[in-house]
């Protein structure tokens, strides 16, 4: 059974456990929080980072843009997370990229000059989550009709829908 | 930065629908003497070559394609949403329903995320059974790609020939699970139920005919000139592109790129399999077949592995607390009825944290992104499709080329609507 104590929280811990990790290495610089937990490595970046967080590991050799999606986090703050996952074919390894939101300012900067497969899953988080994707090709609703109201995947949107 | 969101949510801050293509071509209409005026056609959403209620726009310039634009989310039925509200174990159904070519890996993409934020340890025969149904579920979705895939073209027969392989290996997951299609068979600590002491010999038998099977689809395709002109050439897509566009699974081993998670990051134990990984450098939607050809005979090669080494022991881990107890034993026992009341009613906690699992789907790199808060419900379930990703290729492979190539181009992809729309 899982054991909460084997996790490893906080940047300075990760970096000292792993040092020779490549997306450690790359983003010495740039994370703020970090965590090593049921062998996965979250990297926390400030949003205005992800441009160059994206472009420093894709660097260090994480080619592969796997999926972009949030969490909502209500009723804390900041209340939203927006996590990446990025693999690399050569390292076979991944990891997590998350980057933190407070609800009166949800907009982060799209991905896309990076990694243009980040298009439909940015314009997934706008449509179900109502965060705003910066510098986005195409930011309209991809699931939803154009015309509908809410955001269905926040948490304070009832799971039946509004009635 | 960007401004904040309460002004760009708002009902004018979304284009009212009017897409991409039509934009581009009304620029075009402009800037071009009017003997260049281009088309715009609907293709879909309820088209029998789209493979479900996908819509594309696609604008063309007499018969080639100059722009495509796919309209996603006829099918969407909020199942990530759903999964919040549902315990841990009553996901599980919902899974089987995303792709609904591949239940069984949908099942064991989502178990092996909630068992390893549990801590599981997950005994081998488990391990070995899920293996071999994933890769009867992979010879069983590849069965209707090929199907449809030819039909679409025009080739009719291969359908019908198709699908008679299909309807034994349904019969063999009825036999084990109770379900042809919505099996729900793997669960969050191994299986549901120990399979049919005769099933087995069934597998065999299934697995002995089949790669003849495989060389009669190929009679009927491979040397066919058709066949060949229809799809040589076809749809390529260079390795840059394919890693840009977030392909997975075979059109990404199809354009050059070797990986396949089985074998590079493995998961429910296959790296205790031999098997080759089929890629080409081609590129084309001819690559695409035969790359899935191939990979037919590989899974009979992993089933067989799988049969031949099948351990005895147990199929669920030793967690009286997670997994519902025996029915007899539930029954008999105070201490299981116990464990049983409490599991049905409450469901189990699992730690607070957030994993990610991936496993190798038929269609391409299937990951299921789990949130947990410590509740016995899911905070939040994100599955990452391969159809989705591969969706934004489409233009890429289809520009330049014929309108009718399109329908190849769909085919080679092997999209299906329920995991991309959720």
């Amino acid at each position: 059974m899982y054991e909460p104590s084997s996790a490893i929280k906080g940047k300075q811990a990760v970096f000292e456990t792993y040092p020779e990790n490549a997306a450690v290495k790359a983003l010495a610089d740039l994370a703020t929080d970090a965590k090593f937990d049921r062998a996965e490595l979250t990297i926390t970046i400030d949003r205005a980072n992800i441009i160059a967080a994206g472009k420093a590991v894709q660097q260090a050799g994480y080619n592969f843009l796997e999926d972009v999606t949030a969490v909502d986090w209500y009723p804390s703050e900041p209340r939203f997370q927006v996590t990446y996952h990025i693999l690399s074919h050569s390292l076979k390894e991944r990891v997590r990229l998350i980057v933190r939101l407070d609800s009166n300012d949800a907009a982060v900067d799209s991905i896309t000059p990076i990694w243009p497969s980040a298009n439909f899953y940015e314009r997934e988080i706008f449509d179900l989550f109502g965060i705003h994707i910066g510098g986005h090709p195409n930011l309209r609703r991809i699931m939803m009709p154009e015309d509908w109201e809410g955001h269905p995947l926040r948490k304070d949107y009832p799971v039946e829908g509004y009635r | 930065m960007t401004p904040p969101v309460a002004e760009l949510t708002g009902a004018a801050a979304i284009d009212p629908g009017i897409d991409d293509v039509i934009s581009n071509s009304a620029r075009n209409r402009q800037n071009s003497p009017s003997q260049d005026q281009t088309m715009i056609i609907n293709l879909g959403p309820q088209h029998p070559s789209t493979h479900g209620v996908l819509r594309l726009v696609v604008e063309v310039d007499g018969e080639t394609i100059v722009g495509l634009a796919p309209d996603i989310g006829y099918l969407h039925t909020g199942i990530e949403k759903t999964c919040e509200a549902k315990f841990y174990q009553q996901v599980v159904p919902l899974t089987d329903r995303i792709d609904y070519l591949c239940p069984m890996t949908n099942n064991l993409a989502y178990c092996l995320a909630v068992e390893k934020l549990l801590g599981l340890e997950i005994p081998e025969r488990a391990q070995y059974l899920r293996v071999l149904f994933n890769e009867l579920t992979r010879i069983q979705s590849h069965l209707v790609w090929l199907g449809t895939h030819a039909m679409d073209i025009g080739a009719l027969t291969v359908f019908l020939y198709c699908f008679r392989e299909r309807e034994q290996l349904l019969r063999i997951f009825e036999a084990v699970s109770g379900q042809r299609m919505m099996t729900s068979y793997v669960r969050i600590g191994g299986l549901s139920l120990e399979p049919p002491l005769d099933l087995y010999g069934k597998i065999r038998e299934f697995l002995k005919d089949f790669p003849s099977k495989v060389d009669e689809y190929e009679g009927l395709l491979q040397n066919n000139p058709i066949w060949m002109n229809r799809l040589k050439g076809v749809g390529y897509l260079s390795p840059e592109d394919a890693i840009a566009l977030g392909v997975t699974g075979p059109p990404l081993r199809a354009s050059g790129i070797d990986f396949d998670v089985r074998r590079d990051m493995p998961y429910s134990g296959y790296e205790k399999f031999q098997f080759n990984v089929p890629t080409s450098t081609i590129g084309d939607v001819w690559a695409r077949y035969i790359v899935r050809m191939q990979e037919f005979r590989e899974s009979v090669k992993i089933c067989l592995q799988a049969l031949d080494g099948l351990p005895e022991g147990r199929i669920v881990a030793d967690a009286p607390k997670i997994i519902l107890p025996d029915r007899e034993q539930m029954k008999t026992q105070m201490e299981s009825l116990i464990h049983h009341f409490k599991i049905v009613t409450e469901g189990f906690g699992v730690p607070a944290g957030e994993v990610c699992s991936s496993v190798e789907a038929p269609h391409g790199m299937m990951n299921y992104y789990v949130v947990s808060d410590g509740t016995a419900k899911p905070y939040r379930v994100h599955m990452r499709n391969p159809g989705f990703a591969t969706l934004q290729a489409l233009e890429t492979m289809c520009k330049g080329r014929l309108l009718a190539d399109v329908v190849a181009v769909i085919g080679s992809i092997d999209i299906v609507l329920g995991e991309i729309d959720r």
